[in-house]
């Protein structure tokens, strides 16, 4: 066992990349679940996202085309749950669960030309002097140009719901979606919105594994993620920032972890891979302890009568 | 009347099965307060709903200031100056009250000169208000007044309130009368709904009266006596319940030096309580809502415990006992939310007259159901209590309020309990169904079961009740013979104008 073999700052630079799949996908699910729709298609619009972005930045030749393309597939994906769930006002779980099976299924069939190539690698941010800064450079100013976008999505969608009138009705129609009605808000249409940009995130997020995270193509390469996201949300308290806390946290235990079964330490495999997992939602379920509850329409499905 | 400032000529909605407005017309003039009085059913949301743009007319027209009017949502109502004031509050618990009065307006300004405006416009109508409170710990009174401040921030022309003051003491009923009269001398005119027929008496001007989606009538009700608007309404003449002469028996329920933390984050500790009700008599128990009623309720039916002494069956301790426990004892109870805590709303009727009927009735037996008897029971309460509804197949959510609530109080009443709880037990429900459910809990009471009736409507407990005693913040004031109260004194026992104070423009 050699635990001098391990190297703080690569560590700390690689949990931001291991943290940024699950970033996406959770502030994503947030804006979705803020609006009042729980949508468990997460990882399946994840996993379409990666195929989609590997496949167009394999073709096109440009990793920066391939997230246009995976954010736009999430967002596809996503109209499919928004018109079950809010025009033919199916169960919302139900819609969630099929969409995650069926991305899981049909991504493996549009990735079968794809396992086996490299992607084309997207560039490292590189600023003079700053990225060459001892320490602080390679943790803070030498990752891919996605997981800043990823911190600055945080920033934004906290500012927006907290400052602003469009962040506000989110947060009514998410409340109590009768009240917004009889007040004029248009509750369905808010709520489409919200399940696209949740599309669109999760997209992202998948994405982000295929291209920069792994970088390769694998069926079912997602492994979860977007059930973390999930979970995440919740013990977040529907907060930003705690979810940017908590994917941190996620990501930095799984590199550390990863790095300890490198060096050999003598604790089972097993016990080390589900660490993250166990970690994770324990300091967030200490965390979430607070009374600041879910939004009180969550998976609740909306009927305009009289 | 001066001018007209909003009429409305032949409007009809139907909606399937049932036609909610036929061609209602009538006028409200500039700076008058127009009642629209009528039943449960009877149309007066559906019509209230197309002034304010949230449902539209199948027929007919409006015309606003002369000019036709025809709001496709109520962004546009709003913007034409009208503003509505909602029966059931249309606000969000978990956002502050700037934030509830901002999401109501069209061009709310900054958070902060929000906030300002609201201190000024709430003082200024005698309506304090904290803006940054979080609407979720607001009393059923101070939420009123996030709804009518929001309505007055944005200078409205019409001001259409429904229901507004089922929710207040006496004396804050004093200060939104006065609230209003301030507005009508400012010019704006109110629409005014309701079926507490002496207010409309001494607040309006006009009164348009509808009974199943027509109008059948219109009166100025300081003219009209309140009989005989209830008998517009109704289209028969209303029996007042009868109380015939009643002994009391021993003491039933017995309940002393009781005090319960607060269940919820929400909710309210009670305080030192105290209550005696004897075989025969009707205890009414008012104030706010928000005071302790709903703690009360379930100390009574069960669903708290307490220390066993503190809570008694005429000698037999029973503070202990679960509510099944209790049934057998002969203690029910039937609490206020009817969809949710009293019924549950996805099942039959059937299911939920077995739900609380089943030890009493003899509805189960070795822990399997006998359908065939519970099928015979609710069919006996909607025969008994004049329940409308196809059959006790139906499920809970499908009945009115009305319908379900007399079903709600005559799964309990059939039981024949010993001790009765009910809480709001006449909660949005028309005249006729309301006399019927007062009357049943009077022969109850005659039969010789003690009743506990804990309602925010006073002319209800001073119909029924013998003595009557007010939940003030948790504590229950001594109990007074109801006969001979005055409104000062109970409005007094309620705990006075709770931080209200006249309007002073």
């Amino acid at each position: 066992m050699d635990l001098s073999a391990i190297n703080p700052i690569l560590l700390i630079a690689s949990l931001m990349v291991a943290a940024t799949p699950l970033l996406f996908a959770a502030i994503g699910e947030l804006v979705v679940e803020k609006a009042g729709v729980l949508n468990l298609g997460v990882e399946g619009m994840m996993i379409i996202g990666a195929i989609a972005g590997f496949a167009t930045a394999v073709e096109s030749g440009s990793p920066l085309l391939g997230f246009v393309a995976a954010a736009v597939a999430g967002a596809v994906l996503s109209v499919l749950f928004a018109i079950l769930t809010q025009f033919a006002q199916a169960n919302q779980v139900a819609s969630g669960l099929s969409l995650t099976l069926f991305g899981l299924g049909f991504s493996a069939l549009l990735g079968q030309n794809y396992v086996g190539i490299k992607p084309p690698q997207m560039e490292k941010l590189d600023i003079p002097l700053l990225s060459d800064l001892p320490v602080v450079g390679p943790i803070l100013f030498g990752h891919d140009v996605m997981l800043y976008v990823a911190i600055v999505l945080i920033a934004a969608v906290w500012a927006v719901i907290k400052f602003t009138r469009a962040g506000l009705v989110l947060r009514a129609v998410g409340e109590n979606h009768d009240a917004a009605h009889a007040l004029g808000y248009k509750v369905v249409k808010i709520r489409i919105l919200a399940i696209l940009f949740g599309g669109a995130c999760a997209g992202l997020g998948g994405a982000y594994i295929s291209l920069i995270r792994v970088p390769q193509w694998t069926e079912g390469m997602t492994a979860g993620i977007g059930w973390i996201a999930l979970a995440l949300v919740v013990f977040a308290s529907w907060k930003p920032w705690r979810v940017l806390l908590g994917a941190y946290l996620f990501g930095g235990v799984t590199v550390v972890q990863l790095n300890l079964q490198a060096a050999g330490v003598a604790i089972p495999v097993e016990y080390l891979a589900m660490s993250p997992y166990l970690i994770t939602i324990l300091v967030l379920v200490i965390l979430s302890a607070d009374k600041s509850s879910a939004p009180a329409a969550l998976g609740r499905n909306f009927h305009a009568s009289r | 009347m001066t001018e007209v400032l909003l009429s409305l000529k032949g409007l009809t909605k139907a909606y399937p099965g049932v036609v909610a407005n036929d061609t209602v017309s009538f006028d409200i003039g500039a700076g008058e307060v127009h009642a629209l009085l009528g039943e449960n059913g009877a149309g007066k949301s559906t019509l209230v709903k197309m002034i304010y743009g949230l449902v539209k007319p199948d027929s007919g027209e409006m015309t606003l200031r002369g000019a036709p009017f025809a709001p496709a949502e109520p962004r546009q109502a709003r913007a034409d100056g009208i503003a509505m004031v909602f029966q059931h509050f249309s606000l969000f618990d978990a956002l502050n009250v700037a934030e509830n009065i901002a999401l109501g307006m069209e061009n709310p300004p900054k958070m902060g000169d929000l906030a300002s405006r609201i201190r000024e416009v709430s003082e200024t109508y005698g309506l304090p208000l904290d803006p940054y409170r979080t609407v979720g710990d607001l009393s059923a009174g101070e939420r009123q007044r996030v709804e009518i401040i929001r309505c007055l921030l944005q200078d409205p022309k019409l001001l259409i309130m429904d229901e507004p003051t089922s929710v207040l003491t006496p004396q804050e009923v004093d200060i939104l009368f006065q609230t209003l009269e301030k507005l009508r001398a400012e010019g704006t005119s109110i629409l005014y709904i309701s079926h507490k027929l002496e207010e409309i008496r001494t607040l309006c001007d006009h009164a348009t009266i509808l009974r199943l989606g027509k109008n059948v009538g219109e009166c100025i009700p300081a003219e009209t006596s309140a009989s005989e608007m209830a008998e517009l309404m109704v289209g028969s003449a209303l029996t007042p319940p009868e109380r015939g002469d009643r002994e009391f028996g021993e003491v039933a329920l017995d309940i002393s030096g009781l005090s319960v933390p607060s269940p919820s984050a929400f909710g309210t500790a009670l305080r030192n309580v105290h209550l005696t009700v004897r075989k025969g008599e009707i205890l009414g128990i008012g104030g706010v809502a928000g005071n302790g009623q709903d703690e009360l309720l379930s100390v009574l039916s069960g669903e708290t415990l307490t220390e066993a002494d503190a809570v008694k069956l005429g000698k037999t301790p029973i503070g202990r006992l679960g509510p099944v426990a209790r049934r057998t004892l002969g203690v029910l109870a039937a609490p206020e939310e009817r969809l949710g805590h009293a019924a549950a709303p996805d099942m039959s009727l059937t299911e939920n007259a077995m739900l609380t009927g089943a030890t009493r009735e003899g509805l189960e037996k070795n822990g399997f159901l006998k359908w065939s008897a519970a099928k015979e029971f609710a069919e006996r309460v909607i025969k008994d209590f004049d329940v409308r509804t196809p059959g006790p197949e139906n499920a809970a959510r499908s009945l009115s309020g009305g319908n379900l609530q007399k079903f709600v109080i005559g799964r309990e009443v059939l039981q024949r309990p010993e001790v009765l709880v009910v809480n709001q037990p006449t909660w949005g429900v028309d005249a006729s169904a309301a006399a019927a459910i007062r009357q049943s809990l009077l022969d109850l009471a005659a039969g010789g079961a003690a009743v506990v009736c804990i309602s925010q409507d006073l002319d209800e407990l001073m119909e029924i009740s013998d003595n009557f005693a007010a939940l003030n913040e948790g504590r229950l004031s001594a109990p007074r013979a109801a006969a001979g109260l005055t409104v000062e004194e109970i409005g007094l026992m309620m705990g006075g104008a709770h931080g209200m104070e006249v309007a002073h423009v």
